[in-house]
């Protein structure tokens, strides 16, 4: 009764006379449709004006190739983490021990390295298994014993910080040379140079822009060949020349950097890729999002939830390992108190990327636009060297508005 | 009729036109309430009834509708509900508006709290309250909470809110449609009362024969237009059947479609099912159950409220419901393990829960997700959902159930009861059972949409599966089932052939008490 459309007699002799009436309800419905592909490409366009906005404020200094390399490698925990945590979001539940799990496996992996002699390669194997056991131990309160997740990782949260302070004291340094470049060295001339420019660099940004237009035209013909509505043209052609053109410019900047490509940009792509194909094309994914639409729906549609929350704390406890490789290695040791706040950058990179507080809602690709966006604050107000202090409370206003637009976006959508 | 005299008119609604982006739900509407009658509002879901009662309640605020309103005379220009209560106009609506942890006496009044300077005056609150509580005939202490009573109780507290403030047009927006038969009457001969009180009352409700039982007038609203508005004092008798003319705009003369069982072999079997409370494992809810479906067949449970049909078939059904459950469940002559969902679906149940919203669907997710959700192994390989072929069967199952809606992508939340009720079809279809239980499976939506799905049901005994229909609504069973069990105090008392089935007889069924004294 709270429909606001007429659809009027629904009796089946009565339907052609509402034909008029229903053809009123398409346009009604079609709105929110478009107000969600609207909101994804509006919050592209928030990043894009953001980094044109640092740009200027840092006379060019934020798009300059080093720069945009360690962009990468300074913020490819948070994407890592907000892949993990988009998940868990979707569910309907919060994480708040990912960045506690970080300083503790990153201390094993120092541990494993500098006490246990490791070989780096196997060190990191060991903080992956690690990675998995916490996540198993954390899965297992929520999915079996019903504690709700933010009482089971805030304990998380506790306990990981309190063992990470006991193994590691401060500081473990002096990690090996290859496990540093994990995050602070590149693919970098493979195949030679054109000029200043890294040639696999280019090569891989090309590969990239064409597997994009193939994909989208493939996905295009595939909606036509099933009669199914597709974007109008001309917005679909604006979409793949802008995105190739950023695709190109990006490529290009980065070729010209120390390292050529990150290795971490390697890692994190691959990621964005799996999880997107999982979140978006498999039966996990899907049900995913159904415990988080409508839990007791997914139960009764024979939705194991408690095997897939246990599943979804595992990926966590895996993504938040691999999150730990890369701080560790970015940082060249192992910290106490590394990956301090690592938890509220996660999931502010979520909730700016449009997913939904209550759950059901989200994207992999959404949440990295919102951890680049937090990137890009950090490094371009460090770049102007803005107070700390000043950008935390900069990068609060900046969660509180996106989430504030949306919620108001959404309203209107509604209708009322 | 009232003795204040029928020209008094309490509420004029004017030429109301409300438009919402791309639709006009409104178009036009008059409506003229003389004072102290009960009038009914009448139509089909969607058909504008409860966009009408928010443009007068304030909730649609003056200015983003056209058209004029007059109470008592005054022309009246509403900013919210503040504003119309202010006025001594209290609508309540269809999901109470009550917070479940506080007492009675607090829910009454909220935001309008009996205090001095702010310190709440509790011996003035619970006496009031008491008070109210006579007025509406609920015996309960005003300390109790609000968690701790029925829906049919809650509803007479929204009833004592309202008195509580004054009220002169009372709105109930379908009062009894979570209301068993017994809360019901009592909700009606308190509407009765307060006529008497000179209290006026606008009463939306999709229960046909209790507008008929109750109202003094009646308008009926279609495609957001005046249909007409009926006396239901005057010469002509109103009946059902002239209110269903009005609201779909032909005479619905059978409400049921005609349909011809092709009856086969046993299907499925029920074997001493017996089931606990899980809050309280000392109560029996279904207790030795034993009932048999065969091919083609649609056999119904009646009961009433309380009476175990819903746990009847949750408890089946992967065990969603109940503690201590014992007994056999057999499909085409196989025992089968139904010991969770998963299982049950593989064993070839489906269950459409009577709550759609809450059990049925993922809202915010769109239709062809829903469609597949029970069963998305068949449309993935190694766990890859394969989305074309996804597109085509919700594309198939729209055009088969004659879903309104423009895409499969629409988002299920969005769509009229009637659809959403097709959608939860849809899914359980798709998983392609032997058996489907649907439980209310036309409970909130119109007369037409409840048309659609009867011949669905029709369908899906034809297609050779069976149907166990579980409704609250008697005439339901009796045109729509080929025989009925009745459930009373979770034992089956009763079975009985369609020829055979009278209201009568099946309540004489349902409310057959346990023979073992005390309880």
């Amino acid at each position: 009764m709270t429909q606001v459309t007429p659809t009027g007699p629904q009796a089946p002799d009565a339907a052609d006379a509402v034909a008029a009436a229903t053809g009123k309800t398409d346009i009604a419905q079609a709105v929110p449709a478009k107000k969600t592909n609207l909101r994804e490409y509006g919050i592209v366009g928030a990043l894009i004006a953001i980094v044109i906005l640092f740009q200027l404020l840092t006379g060019g200094k934020l798009l300059m190739p080093d720069n945009v390399a360690s962009l990468f490698q300074q913020n490819a925990y948070v994407m890592i983490l907000a892949i993990g945590m988009v998940m868990v979001i979707i569910a309907g539940h919060i994480d708040l021990s990912v960045g506690s799990i970080v300083a503790f496996i990153g201390g094993v992996l120092a541990i494993a390295m500098m006490n246990w002699h490791l070989p780096w390669i196997v060190a990191v194997l060991v903080g992956v298994a690690l990675g998995l056991v916490i996540g198993a131990w954390q899965g297992f309160w929520v999915a079996y014993v019903g504690v709700p997740a933010f009482i089971v990782t805030l304990a998380g949260m506790l306990i990981f910080r309190g063992l990470a302070i006991l193994i590691v004291g401060e500081t473990i340094a002096g990690l090996p040379e290859g496990f540093v470049g994990i995050s602070n060295a590149g693919l970098l001339g493979m195949l030679g140079f054109a000029g200043a420019a890294d040639v696999l660099t280019l090569v891989i940004g090309i590969a990239g822009i064409v597997a994009f237009v193939f994909s989208q035209l493939r996905t295009r013909a595939t909606m036509r060949s099933h009669n199914l509505k597709v974007e109008p043209g001309s917005m679909f052609l604006t979409k793949l020349v802008g995105v190739s053109l950023l695709l190109a410019v990006f490529t290009w900047i980065l070729s010209q950097s120390a390292i050529g490509t990150p290795y971490v940009l390697i890692l994190v792509a691959v990621l964005i890729f799996a999880y997107g194909f999982l979140m978006g094309r498999t039966v996990f994914g899907r049900h995913v999002y159904a415990i988080g639409g409508n839990v007791h729906a997914a139960v009764l549609s024979g939705v194991n939830v408690k095997t897939m929350n246990f599943r979804i704390f595992i990926n966590m406890g895996l993504l938040a390992s691999l999150a730990a490789v890369v701080t560790t290695s970015r940082a060249g040791a192992a910290l106490a108190a590394a990956g301090n706040n690592y938890e509220l950058d996660a999931i502010a990179a979520c909730f700016i990327g449009g997913t939904a507080v209550t759950g059901g809602v989200g994207k992999v690709s959404g949440v990295i636009v919102g951890a680049l966006i937090m990137g890009v604050l950090n490094m371009g107000l460090s770049i102007i060297g803005t107070n700390p202090a000043l950008q935390n409370v900069i990068k609060g206003l900046v969660l509180l508005i996106a989430v504030a637009f949306d919620l108001i976006n959404k309203r209107r959508a509604a209708g009322a | 009729m009232s003795a204040t005299g029928e020209q008094q008119i309490i509420l004029e609604m004017r030429d109301i036109t409300k438009t919402f982006p791309g639709v006009k739900a409104l178009s036009g509407v008059t409506l003229k309430v003389r004072k102290g009658e009960v009038h009914a509002i009448c139509g089909e879901n969607g058909a504008g009834k409860s966009t009408l009662m928010k443009v007068l309640s304030g909730v649609h605020p003056h200015g983003t509708y056209d058209g004029d309103i007059f109470f008592e005379g005054h022309p009246c220009q509403y900013k919210s509900i503040r504003d119309s209560e202010h006025d001594g106009i209290v609508i309540i609506h269809q999901e109470l508006a009550l917070s479940p942890y506080l007492s009675i006496a607090e829910n009454i009044f909220l935001g309008n709290e009996q205090a001095t300077r702010g310190v709440i005056n509790w011996y003035k609150t619970n006496a009031e309250a008491s008070k109210l509580l006579t007025r509406v005939g609920l015996s309960e202490l005003p300390d109790t909470k609000i968690v701790n009573i029925g829906v049919g109780k809650q509803q007479l507290v929204e009833i004592a809110k309202a008195l509580s403030k004054d009220v002169k047009l009372l709105i109930l927006d379908e009062p009894t449609a979570a209301l068993n038969d017994e809360d019901s009457a009592h909700l009606l001969n308190l509407i009765r009362s307060l006529r008497a009180e000179g209290i006026t009352c606008i009463i939306i409700s999709h229960k046909l024969n209790e507008i008929a039982a109750i109202a003094d007038s009646t308008t009926i609203i279609r495609d957001g237009m005046t249909i007409e508005t009926l006396d239901m004092h005057g010469a002509e008798k109103v009946t059902e059947e002239r209110i269903i003319r009005g609201m779909v705009g032909r005479s619905l003369d059978n409400r049921f479609p005609d349909h011809t069982p092709t009856v086969g072999d046993e299907v499925f079997r029920l074997v001493d099912w017996t089931v606990y409370h899980p809050q309280d494992p000392t109560r029996v809810v279904v207790d030795k159950a034993n009932l048999t479906v065969r091919r083609g067949e649609i056999v119904g449970i009646a009961g009433l409220m309380g009476a175990g049909r819903t746990e009847l078939a949750m408890s089946v059904f992967g065990r969603t419901w109940g503690t201590k459950i014992s007994g056999q469940v057999f499909v085409k002559g196989q025992q089968v393990d139904t010991s969770n969902v998963t299982n049950a679906i593989k064993a070839g149940l489906a269950y459409a829960s009577e709550d759609r919203k809450r059990f049925g669907l993922n809202l915010i997710d769109d239709i062809k997700h829903n469609n597949t959700s029970a069963a998305l192994g068949k449309i993935s390989r190694r766990g890859v959902v394969d989305q074309a072929e996804e597109y085509r069967i919700a594309e198939e199952y729209r055009r088969k159930l004659n879903t309104k809606t423009p895409t499969v992508d629409a988002v299920v939340g969005k769509l009229s009861g009637g659809n959403q009720q097709k959608v939860v079809l849809s899914k359980w279809m798709f998983t392609d059972p032997d058996v489907l239980i649907l439980d209310e499976p036309t409970r909130g939506i119109d007369v037409g949409a409840k048309y659609e799905i009867y011949t669905h049901i029709n369908a899906l005994a034809d297609a050779g599966k069976g149907v166990l229909v579980i409704s609250s609504e008697l005439p339901e069973l009796i045109g729509l089932c080929d025989r009925i069990y009745a459930l009373s105090q979770g034992r089956i008392t009763g079975e009985v052939p369609r020829a055979e089935a009278t209201q009568e007889h099946l309540m004489h069924f349902m409310t057959k008490e346990k023979e073992v004294a005390g309880r």
